[in-house]
């Protein structure tokens, strides 16, 4: 490790502009930052508040439009600003590298891996091709990919997601860069590879001492990788320090209001709901004058925090190097706010609205290869779901949880007639709807099962206003044809999902991500459903507003008594969200039970994993490592045994890749499908350990 | 709020004509799509006002042979010369712009109409009927566009109306490839999962959430293939395939005057300048949306 002191990378002052038709545009002010040799600093802002373009202009690549307005960045004592391109190009890859968020977009398809790594070396030292070909062999097993010398030889589509990440990685090390900029490189994966790529990034900085910069939207990751932390609002710093001193003594009321806006461990959504930001982000050319986060601040004094620009300030009687940019932050207690004083009343739970039972999905795949002519298997399956038993009531929300590929969105397609199942009932409201497509089912059905989508920016027609949109809903469920009533109830709906009445007239690309979604629960809601299916509504947005439109579903669900199946791959909201949880993997459900008996032990060994891998701001909460090897197996071909067999930590023996695994009942409704037994099982410790309030350092140390 | 000045008068009145005034501000910023919409525009003017602005009758025969800026006897000036029959150049083409200013936009237009149905069909059923639609869409391809419009006019007769089906028929299976790619693509979002969940009809999804989302790329090659239909209209009248004479028609006048275009380059020039200033206008105009469309 390099024990130089000497910074390898310092900002300073730094202020960076776009410059468009509508006019300059300052998209980071006031910006300065030190790294030192193996240091790795944590960026961590929503998105538009500037993080990327940090990276950009650390990289010199800012584009035709970009460009920095004044302040130096020094790299080993040297200006990049001043730098010739031929020189930044010199600098570039070999001792500035920089790895992106989507690894299937940064490897060229057409290039065998091993052209691609070879290249980085090759360009950049004088060496021969066979020793380039050693240094990137030697360096794919060092990002523990196993098998390097046939992974030279493949092609990017040939690896899974986590592992073309690591090749990226792999990539990014080879010439032993002195600085890595990581730039949201797990946001793409799926929670269980992400935990393998965070556990690599924290061990690179040890074993190369390559100082580091990772940019992340997600304070649970920062805490897990990085030394020291930024946290960006409207294009400036508004807090930084140390991880332990910035998590456990936040000051800044924008890093507060992060900090309630994420469903931790303690929340609970009667008890402790989440408490969104209110407002949105400022556009860059609309910032308030004084403190950006005034607006927003409950904190906020007129007076004081609208006047002038304000400066970074130490903290007093804290760690050395934590700074804020607030100026009332000695006089606020954030104590006396937290956590939320609002109380919530639990939803009584009715009577069963659906009931899945024994459910299976094949999709049918045709193979036209000669092979499969002759041995006779022209026609193959991919069982989506495998035996889904599960039931749901009036009021609750159930969540079904697993990483991508695991089947739980063909189960909505099935649930909303897309798809027709291929055995099994689904019976809805005590109707089997499994095998009814949804133009036979009748309005009364549809309107009673509804859904929300993912992706924000999809979920609403671009081409059609948004009042037009929910008038087509309301006329179609509602049976409505007056003009005016159907006015009157989109009015009503916009104001059930908390938007302003002129969003009638407004069109999609108008709206940001969290205005659509809301526009989209609003649809799903418009014909009073008894059952609203949710897939991932909240993943595609940023911590302050999934928070709020989490606490809007939740208010809807207790207003309406609707059954809410909420489709998600991260634990820490379903934990906050759920009634009840239903673990799926490969088309198979591995356990459910309720949220408490799902969270405790006995788990099963794939819901262990699961836990481990779901990163928890708060670095007073001790988690039980477990990094799951190797990939997801294919559907088409799985597993003989027990589905999760290929990944296991508690693999029992050959029993496990022979005998599907029985389902075991611990006590009612708490089912593992698992050949250990369950006494086995139970005797494993939790994953996750939250102390209790009072042993916790910022309860007992008075400030 | 967000609301800006802009936002708000789109949300106000008339946002239909808002919009298409804000598209051509947009436009107005491409030089390129400039000139291409000073073109179309130009030859849009000539047809309108041809009763005006011609100086002659365009089928009379006065004087044949006459050059550039030749007096007539009865008074008047063939600013273009005269053809072989005595007919005043100029005066043809400006009554010929009429003939290609209907006819192309008509035979796209048709052409447009059933290369989406067709194209919309395919894409979102799939299946049967996409096998059924792409295999007669590629036996209609395989054939050289010339060899299908002479089968087509030699055996229905050369008339407008024959023109145009002769061209819907041989150019709404390439429409139809384009609106099936993009409806491949537009049909797996959710914003189409949604109104299938609703329980619309299929013609519904396909008209209304589907088919406004493919206009970009669509009126952009709708502006290109105007121009190919005018040459082809141009190619139809030079082979004899046009309309009937005595009607001006640019392709026909070439056709006409070829033979002599050694003696008399003035016959031939005119009308194939005619042509090309049209059909370049409409591939400008085509690149200026293109270039505003990739900007936004």
């Amino acid at each position: 490790m390099n024990q130089d002191q000497t910074p390898v990378l310092v900002c300073k002052d730094l202020c960076i502009s776009y410059y468009t038709r509508a006019g300059e545009i300052p998209a980071v002010v006031d910006f300065s930052l030190t790294v030192l040799p193996g240091e790795t600093i944590g960026i961590v802002g929503e998105s538009g508040c500037g993080k990327s373009t940090v990276a950009m202009a650390i990289m010199q690549y800012m584009g035709a439009n970009g460009g920095i307005k004044s302040g130096s960045i020094t790299f080993k004592g040297r200006d990049l600003t001043q730098l010739s391109e031929d020189q930044l190009r010199r600098i570039r890859g070999s001792e500035i590298a920089m790895i992106y968020q989507e690894p299937f977009a940064s490897l060229n398809p057409s290039l065998k891996i091993k052209t691609q790594l070879m290249e980085v070396p090759l360009a950049h030292e004088n060496i021969s091709k066979d020793e380039a070909r050693r240094r990137a062999v030697e360096m794919l097993s060092d990002v523990k990919l196993p098998d390097p010398e046939r992974l030279m030889e493949s092609y990017p589509h040939q690896l899974s997601g986590g592992q073309q990440q690591r090749v990226v990685i792999a990539m990014g090390l080879l010439s032993n860069p002195s600085l890595l900029l990581l730039d949201e490189p797990t946001t793409a994966l799926d929670v269980t590879v992400e935990a393998g790529i965070v556990k690599l990034v924290a061990d690179i900085s040890k074993k190369y001492g390559t100082s580091q910069i990772y940019i992340s939207h997600n304070l649970g990751l920062i805490l897990e990788t990085c030394d020291r932390v930024f946290v960006m609002y409207s294009g400036e710093v508004v807090e930084e320090g140390t991880i332990d001193s910035l998590f456990t003594w936040p000051r800044h009321p924008y890093t507060h209001g992060l900090f309630a806006c994420i469903p931790l461990p303690t929340a609970d959504k009667h008890a402790a709901p989440l408490k969104p930001i209110r407002g949105q982000l400022p556009l860059p050319f609309e910032r308030p004058r004084g403190c950006y986060y005034h607006p927003r601040c409950d904190h906020f004094k007129p007076g004081l925090c609208d006047r002038e620009h304000i400066k970074m300030e130490h903290v007093e009687d804290s760690a050395a190097d934590h700074r804020v940019r607030c100026l009332r932050y000695k006089e606020i207690d954030h104590h006396l706010l937290k956590p939320s004083d609002e109380v919530k009343e639990p939803i009584a739970l009715g009577k069963r609205v659906l009931n899945v039972d024994g459910m299976k999905k094949y999709y049918e795949v045709r193979d036209s290869s000669l092979r499969a002519l002759f041995s006779g298997k022209r026609i193959r399956y991919v069982k989506a779901n495998e035996e889904l038993n599960f039931t749901a009531q009036e009021g609750e929300t159930v969540a079904i949880v697993g990483e991508s590929g695991c089947g739980k969105s063909t189960f909505a397609k099935v649930l909303m007639g897309l798809e027709s199942g291929t055995d099994g009932e689904v019976r809805h409201k005590g109707k089997d709807i499994s095998e009814v497509a949804v133009r036979d089912r009748s309005d009364k059905q549809i309107s009673s099962l509804q859904m929300v989508f993912q992706n924000p920016f999809d979920t609403l027609n671009p081409s059609h206003g948004v009042g037009g949109q929910l008038s087509r809903v309301i006329k179609k469920f509602g049976g409505e044809t007056d003009k005016k009533k159907i006015f009157e109830r989109v009015m009503t709906l916009l104001d059930t999902v908390k938007l302003p009445r002129d969003f009638y007239y407004r069109k999609p690309r108008q709206l940001s991500g969290g205005q659509k979604q809301r526009v989209g629960i609003a649809r799903a809601f418009a014909g009073n459903p008894s059952m609203v299916i949710a897939d991932e509504p909240i993943s595609a947005l940023d911590v302050s507003v999934a928070a709020a439109v989490t606490e809007l579903l939740t208010d809807i669900q207790r207003e309406h008594k609707t059954t809410l199946l909420f489709i998600s791959h991260d634990l820490s909201v379903v934990r906050y969200l759920a009634d009840r949880i239903v673990v799926m993997y490969l088309g198979h459900i591995l356990e459910r039970g309720t949220t408490e008996q799902v969270f405790d032990p006995p788990y099963h060994p794939y819901t262990e994993a699961l836990l481990s891998a779901v990163p928890i701001a708060d670095p007073e909460v001790t988690k039980r490592e477990i990094v799951l090897e190797g990939n997801l197996p294919s559907a088409m071909n799985p597993p003989k045994g027990c589905p999760f067999c290929t990944r296991c930590h508690r693999r029992i023996g050959e029993i496990c890749d022979i005998e599907m695994p029985p389902d075991r009942e611990v006590v009612d409704r708490h089912v593992i499908k698992c050949h250990i037994p369950i006494e086995e099982l139970s005797k494993i410790g939790p994953v996750i350990i939250v102390p209790d309030e009072s042993e916790r350092i910022h309860a007992t140390k008075s400030e | 709020m967000t609301t800006s000045v802009t936002e708000m008068r789109t949300t106000g009145f008339g946002p239909a004509l808002w919009r298409a005034l804000k598209s051509f501000g947009l436009l107005r910023e491409s030089w390129v799509g400039m000139v291409g919409v000073f073109l179309v525009v130009f030859w849009v003017l000539v047809a309108i006002f041809a009763p005006l602005l011609a100086p002659f009758d365009p089928n009379a025969s006065i004087q044949p042979f006459a050059g550039l800026g030749a007096v007539s006897a009865k008074g008047g000036t063939f600013w273009l010369g005269t053809d072989h029959i005595g007919r005043d150049i100029l005066s043809r083409i400006i009554w010929g712009s009429r003939t290609v200013l209907i006819y192309a936009p008509l035979a796209t237009f048709s052409a447009y109409f059933v290369g989406i149905l067709m194209g919309l069909a395919a894409g979102y059923r799939g299946g049967w009927v996409d096998d059924v639609l792409s295999r007669i869409a590629d036996i209609i391809l395989s054939f050289p566009v010339l060899v299908l419009y002479i089968i087509i006019i030699a055996t229905i007769g050369a008339s407008g109306f024959n023109i145009i089906i002769a061209i819907t028929f041989a150019s709404s299976p390439g429409i139809m490839r384009i609106v099936r790619g993009l409806v491949l693509d537009l049909r797996n979002r959710d914003y189409v999962a949604a109104a299938q969940t609703r329980g619309e009809s299929d013609w519904r999804v396909m008209l209304v959430e589907i088919l406004p989302n493919a206009r970009g790329p669509l009126i952009v090659d709708a502006c290109l293939r105007l121009g190919y239909v005018i040459i082809t209209i141009g190619v139809l009248g030079f082979l004899g395939l046009g309309l009937p004479p005595p009607d001006p028609d640019w392709g026909g006048m070439v056709n006409e005057t070829r033979q002599m275009a050694m003696a008399f380059p003035h016959m031939t020039l005119f009308p194939c300048i005619a042509i090309s200033t049209l059909i370049l206008g409409f591939n400008l105009l085509a690149d200026g949306l293109r270039e505003i469309s990739l900007r936004d």
